[in-house]
């Protein structure tokens, strides 16, 4: 599903590179924690799946594409397959959460009857059923994250990739958003994620990449936080 | 819906930021009036050249001692010339006459005149009447003639202050279209910031590049097509009120604006309009968004 081989990058005027010789292979399905300490590389990885940035060497290959290789113009449909969440939610303050998914639908072609029955099932999901028309500002932060995580899911992508998505929740609504991503996990989806939440590593139990100055140091099925 | 999202966004980029697309359209407005004055003034040139051109003649002027050898030996010489196309003689009387015709608003200059006064001519028609010249070269030094004159060298003058006036309203147009460029440039820029959030959500869930860049590069085509529709009225107005206001006295001397020709200008100005905001627009989101 995810391939990265021996992948190095090297921003202009960095002094060491963020990712150096890196290689991950996740299979489909797979739930992947990526942790390490700031500025270790691991951001940069997201942003290479999502062919935001390439990489100097090696080769990126996502579903099965050669992301490496990928003309620019071929990034939005590309962007299709891939769910993202974020730490600071980036929803727009004036649409309710019903919009906010719907806007995802909509800018991509899709008509406003798929909308009105795919985001009602979808809110419901991430346990947000009746609360369709408040405003971002009238939810909670682990709300306001349900609705992004509802927003990257309305696809039914292959791939959810997660920055941080509980660096701005408190520890209980945290592990609320983590157990509303297991379940994504259940239903095929392949989860990235990105973190340095170390209760949750621990909690989830799951396969952990230890990133640290751009290394891979460890690669653990089932792994906990440091 | 993807349509309509497209045109009220559109609509909403223009409100949101209303004083500004109001300067956009309106310097868009006068650089499309000063390029469509141009155009017309082009057009029209044209048309005065044709007619007068058409009928301009060089007048060779005789001596008063010319003899009758002098003078035949002068018309066969012209009959011979390629460069002449026409020749005719005009003698004392019929100079006289014409005189008389031309000056009839005036009876104490033609009383003053004599009929024998009033040199013999040739008038010619010049096959290229830009070939003066050699013609002029030719007969100035033959026996019996007095002078040469090429009324082309007058209609020159004037033709050359029409093209002035014309490559000024050019130059205006220029001069405008950089100052409404920038601004189409600025507003979009303020657009762009404006929809911030909404475009990262676009490109990160995928939406088509053209279906991000659509509502600005149209807003800016809007803008562009109201001002061109503001510069016909201009122009309309102009030709109301100036040609056929208080120039229509120089009627005769001018060849005629029709609204045809302001019809006929208008999708140059429409199009120049819209393309280049479009251009500008869509320049400004690639530096600007990097979509």
């Amino acid at each position: 599903m995810i391939q990265l081989e021996q992948v190095t990058k090297t921003y202009p005027k960095a002094s060491r590179p963020s990712l150096d010789n890196v290689s991950v292979s996740i299979e489909k399905g797979e739930f992947v924690f990526f942790i390490g300490p700031s500025g270790s590389g691991k951001s940069t990885i997201i942003k290479m799946l999502l062919h935001e940035v390439a990489p100097n060497k090696g080769r990126v290959v996502v579903n099965g594409k050669d992301v490496t290789s990928m003309r620019s113009w071929k990034r939005p449909h590309f962007r299709r397959s891939i769910g993202c969440v974020f730490q600071d939610f980036r929803l727009l303050p004036n649409r309710t959460a019903y919009e906010n998914v719907a806007f995802a639908l909509e800018v991509i072609g899709k008509t406003k009857a798929v909308a009105r029955r795919v985001v009602p099932e979808v809110l419901e999901l991430v346990g947000l059923g009746g609360k369709e028309h408040r405003y971002p500002h009238e939810l909670s932060g682990g709300e306001q994250q349900r609705v992004a995580v509802a927003r990257a899911f309305v696809n039914r992508p292959l791939i959810l990739l997660a920055d941080e998505p509980t660096g701005n929740l408190d520890p209980d609504t945290s592990i609320e958003i983590m157990r509303l991503l297991d379940r994504i996990n259940r239903t095929g989806t392949t989860v990235v994620m990105v973190t340095h939440d170390s209760n949750i590593v621990n909690q989830m139990r799951r396969r952990v990449v230890e990133i640290e100055s751009g290394r891979i140091v460890r690669d653990q099925a089932r792994g906990v936080y440091g | 819906m993807r349509v309509k999202y497209v045109l009220s966004e559109v609509l909403v980029g223009l409100w949101r930021n209303v004083t500004m697309s109001i300067a956009m359209i309106i310097t868009m407005a006068v650089s499309l009036t000063m390029l469509g004055a141009s155009g017309l003034m082009y057009r029209q040139v044209d048309d005065m050249k044709d007619l007068y051109y058409k009928n301009i003649e060089v007048s060779i002027f005789l001596t008063q001692e010319v003899t009758e050898q002098e003078r035949t030996d002068l018309q066969t010489k012209l009959d011979g010339d390629p460069l002449v196309k026409d020749v005719f003689y005009v003698n004392k009387d019929e100079a006289y006459k014409r005189f008389k015709e031309m000056y009839q608003d005036a009876p104490d200059l033609v009383n003053a005149v004599k009929p024998d006064q009033l040199p013999e001519a040739f008038r010619l028609k010049l096959n290229n009447p830009e070939q003066y010249k050699d013609v002029y070269d030719q007969y100035k030094d033959t026996a019996g003639v007095e002078e040469i004159i090429d009324q082309s060298r007058l209609l020159d003058k004037i033709f050359n202050i029409l093209t002035s006036i014309q490559n000024i309203a050019l130059a205006a147009a220029i001069v405008m279209a950089v100052a409404a460029l920038l601004l189409v440039a600025n507003t979009i820029q303020v657009a762009a910031y404006s929809k911030r959030r909404e475009v990262a959500v676009m490109k990160l869930v995928g939406a088509s590049n053209w279906f991000i860049q659509a509502p600005f590069v149209l807003e800016a085509v809007v803008a562009g097509l109201i001002g061109s529709l503001l510069g016909l009225v201009a122009l309309v107005a102009a030709k109301y009120l100036l040609f056929d206001g208080s120039l229509s006295a120089l009627q005769g001397l001018l060849s005629p604006i029709t609204w045809g020709d302001i019809l006929f200008i208008f999708p140059l100005m429409a199009g120049v309009g819209g393309l280049v905001s479009a251009g500008t627009a869509w320049i400004t989101l690639r530096f600007y968004l990097r979509v």
